[in-house]
């Protein structure tokens, strides 16, 4: 890879008192300079540093946050990376990622920054556009204005305030009515190693899909080697009437490196949402997804799996408004927890006065596969339809007995047997993926990963 | 001869609870016993006993199966050795498939009896012929362990399990219990294809209605956790006719 040519803006001038978001926007404004955005995005991106210092960045005080103290993101120095980095990866390390199989459109990003070179799309039929955001606010921003930030801006989560106001770059995808797009699109974020303490990149991108279109999208998120980088992701997606639509995060990070998503969604008339959160990595990983059931009769599964060792803590924050009638939500979310981590699931179920004969279902599922482990997981209910079936279960507890003790029945040994129930639990995650290579790597990926998790292995009896 | 099965003087419970208060029995290669008694007189508890169930407390007494100590070995071991429990409530378990699980479960036994383990191919070949017998159809295999099965599925499909894995002593728990004539038929046909002079099968039933179709060598009568009574296969029959209160009434006024 050739080195950027840019110089890093400097902190120097600022590197008295530790760089904040504030301090730095006066940086990132001389970037943003150069980067000829549509003048109506700046705009969007003062109301988002505004918005962050209103917010402040969330302590446990927060409901919102009970669980999860970003403490550890609060007091380090705040440096978004407004530039490439000088080195990024060779293609040979590229490959080494997960998913780097999978055929289709592949669009890199490291630390935020878009990344040509290791990319992989061209121009497609049907007027279907994937491109990266940075390219596509150049050349035809004005398409984009009514959408780029319509979500993130109304979110009290000041993460996302920060995104509107400092992101980088990240992938626009515009799927016109009608078309579909076969082969699923995969969008590559990498965190580079090294680099200076509080390092962040802020991903944005936007993902329109028109009315009966069809479009799969896969966001990965993986480091190069140890990296305490933060990554700050949101995504914002429309789905029309009648659009088919299969979004999947996958979340691999370093075990030093903060991840915060978020996924806005906005569903239309009868479309058929699935999105899939699989969380693996980082010290500390939060989705955060609002999605919005607005149009009658659609169908949305928001589906997840979280698998954490060591001291990881992986949390997820749902929301889902049913802003009209007869819709269906599906929340499925499971956990598997090692060593000292934690899961958090905070799922908020809310019924608009008009959605009537609302389907909302959640459920969230926990294994602990060590007494040291531990999760914390509620749901919030707040109904204000009368016709309605809001239903919610979550369980947190060691395998199923019963199961383990028919597979013993037949002669399976003790380690065997938790082996394939802890297995199935993560499969029946796995199981809802629609598109078959994903989750054929997805399969082979998490059973690796528990086959090399001493905890599988060690005795069920205590 | 060696028996398979000698249960002398067991007494167990759980949770605190004094289930099985002293039942002694012996099963020798080639005969099917039968155990009938009215819901609640512990004869799941006998059931999950022998086949080492975690929870139970064993108060007293012992059970040997082929000459060693069976309530010694853990569930797999007793399962390699050739034990096999159709269980009355078969559990569903999601996510596990159905061959993945049945041919894990084949080459255990096959190791632990010095036979080498059956490919993917070869078990598909071994198990086509008992689907058909238990007449279940073939898609089950690819489904997970009874998820979605109909009551009756999951019992043919204890028999089908066992049917595959060869036992040498089947315990079959309230088999019939939910299952239509047809299905009866089809369940007790598998059963009595196993039938050797080396096998042996505890038939548990509430109903006489089973052992017309695999007809026991002995009927025991278990009531609030005794034998109060042995017979030959006649005795079902007066069972069926006479209910169980008339035990319970000769026994009020034994004592
Ligand atoms: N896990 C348990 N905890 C407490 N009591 C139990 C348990 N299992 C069974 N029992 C009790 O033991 C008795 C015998 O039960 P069971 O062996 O299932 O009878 P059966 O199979 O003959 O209907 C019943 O009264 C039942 O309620
Ligand atoms: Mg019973």
């Amino acid at each position: 890879m050739s080195a950027s040519s840019q110089p890093l803006p400097t902190l120097r001038a600022v590197s008295d008192e530790r760089p904040t978001p504030e301090l730095c926007f006066s940086v990132w404004e001389q970037a943003l300079r150069e980067r000829a955005e549509p003048k109506w995005v700046y705009p969007l991106r003062k109301a988002g540093l505004a918005r962050f210092a209103e917010l402040g960045y969330p302590t446990p005080q927060h409901e919102d946050w009970r669980f999860t103290n970003v403490e550890g993101i609060a007091s380090r120095p705040f440096r978004p990376a407004l530039t490439p980095a000088g080195a990024t990866l060779t293609p040979e390390e590229l490959d080494q990622l997960v998913f780097a199989r999978l055929g289709g459109d592949r669009l890199v990003f490291v630390d935020g920054h878009f990344s040509p070179a290791l990319s992989r799309f061209g121009p497609k039929p049907g007027g279907v556009e994937v491109t990266s955001l940075g390219a596509a606010l150049k050349n035809r921003g004005a398409t984009l204005q009514a959408s780029l930030a319509r979500q993130s801006r109304m979110a009290t989560n000041a993460f996302t305030a920060l995104n509107d106001a400092f992101f980088s770059d990240g992938a626009c995808i515009v799927v016109p009515p009608k078309a579909v797009v076969p082969e699923p699109l995969q969008l590559v974020f990498v965190a580079s190693a090294g680099g200076e303490k509080g390092r962040s990149a802020h991903v944005r991108n936007l993902i329109l899909v028109g009315a009966h279109a069809q479009v799969t999208v896969l966001e990965t998120y993986e480091s190069l080697g140890d990296t305490a980088m933060l990554t700050n992701t949101v995504t914002e997606l429309e789905a029309g009437e009648g659009a088919v639509v299969e979004h999947l995060r996958f979340q691999d990070e370093s075990e030093d490196a903060f991840h915060l998503g978020a996924l806005y969604a906005t569903i239309g008339r009868s479309a058929d949402v699935v999105t899939h959160s699989f969380a693996l990595g980082a010290q500390l990983s939060r989705q955060s997804l609002h999605t919005v059931l607005d149009g009658e009769g659609l169908e949305a599964t928001l589906n997840g799996l979280y698998l954490t060792t060591g001291n990881r803590l992986a949390d997820h924050h749902m929301v889902v408004e049913h802003a009209q009638p007869r819709c269906a939500s599906h929340e499925y979310f499971n956990g598997i927890l090692a060593g000292k981590s934690r899961g958090v699931f905070h799922g908020r179920i809310l019924v608009r006065p008009n959605a009537q004969k609302t389907d909302a279902k959640q459920t969230n599922k926990n294994i602990l596969l060590s007494p040291a482990a531990t999760v914390n997981t509620k749901p919030q209910l707040e109904i204000y339809a009368d016709d309605v079936k809001c239903t919610h279960g979550a369980t947190i507890g060691q395998l199923n007995p019963e199961s383990v003790f028919y597979l013993r029945a037949r002669g399976i040994p003790l380690e065997t047997a938790r082996r394939m129930l802890i297995h199935a639990f993560a499969g029946e995650i796995i199981d809802r993926v629609r598109c078959t290579p994903i989750r054929q790597e997805l399969d082979q990926l998490v059973w690796d990963r528990l086959e090399a998790d001493e905890h599988v292995h060690v005795g069920a009896r205590d | 001869m060696q028996p398979i099965l000698e249960i002398k003087n067991l007494q167990a419970g759980v949770e605190g609870r004094h289930i099985l208060k002293g039942i002694s029995l012996t099963i020798q290669p080639g005969e099917i016993h039968a155990v009938m008694g009215p819901n609640g007189s512990g004869k799941s508890t006998l059931a999950a006993v022998l086949a080492g169930r975690e929870g139970y407390d064993i108060v007293s007494g012992e059970v040997r199966y082929l000459g060693q100590d069976l309530l010694e070995l853990d569930p797999e071991e007793r399962a390699r050795a050739g034990l096999f429990l159709a269980f009355q409530y078969p559990v569903e378990i999601p996510g596990v498939n159905s061959t993945y699980f049945l041919k894990a479960a084949l080459n255990e036994i096959r190791k632990h009896r010095g036979l080498p383990e059956m490919d993917a191919i070869e078990f598909l070949g071994f198990v086509k012929d008992k689907i058909k017998l238990l007449e279940l159809n073939e898609d089950l295999l690819k489904r997970p362990v009874n998820v979605g099965f109909s009551g009756g599925e999951k019992k043919r499909n204890e028999i089908f399990q066992m049917a595959v894995l060869e036992p040498r002593l089947a315990v079959l728990d309230e088999t019939d219990s939910g299952l239509d004539i047809d299905a009866l038929r089809v369940v007790s046909n598998g059963v009595n294809k196993l039938r050797s002079p080396q096998n042996a099968a505890l038939v548990i039933t509430h109903y006489q209605r089973l052992l017309n179709y695999i007809v026991p060598d002995f009927v025991h009568v278990l009531m609030d956790g005794r034998i109060v009574r042995s017979g030959g296969k006649e005795l079902a029959l007066e069972l069926e006719e006479r209910g169980y209160d008339w035990i319970a009434r000769e026994q009020r006024l034994a004592a």
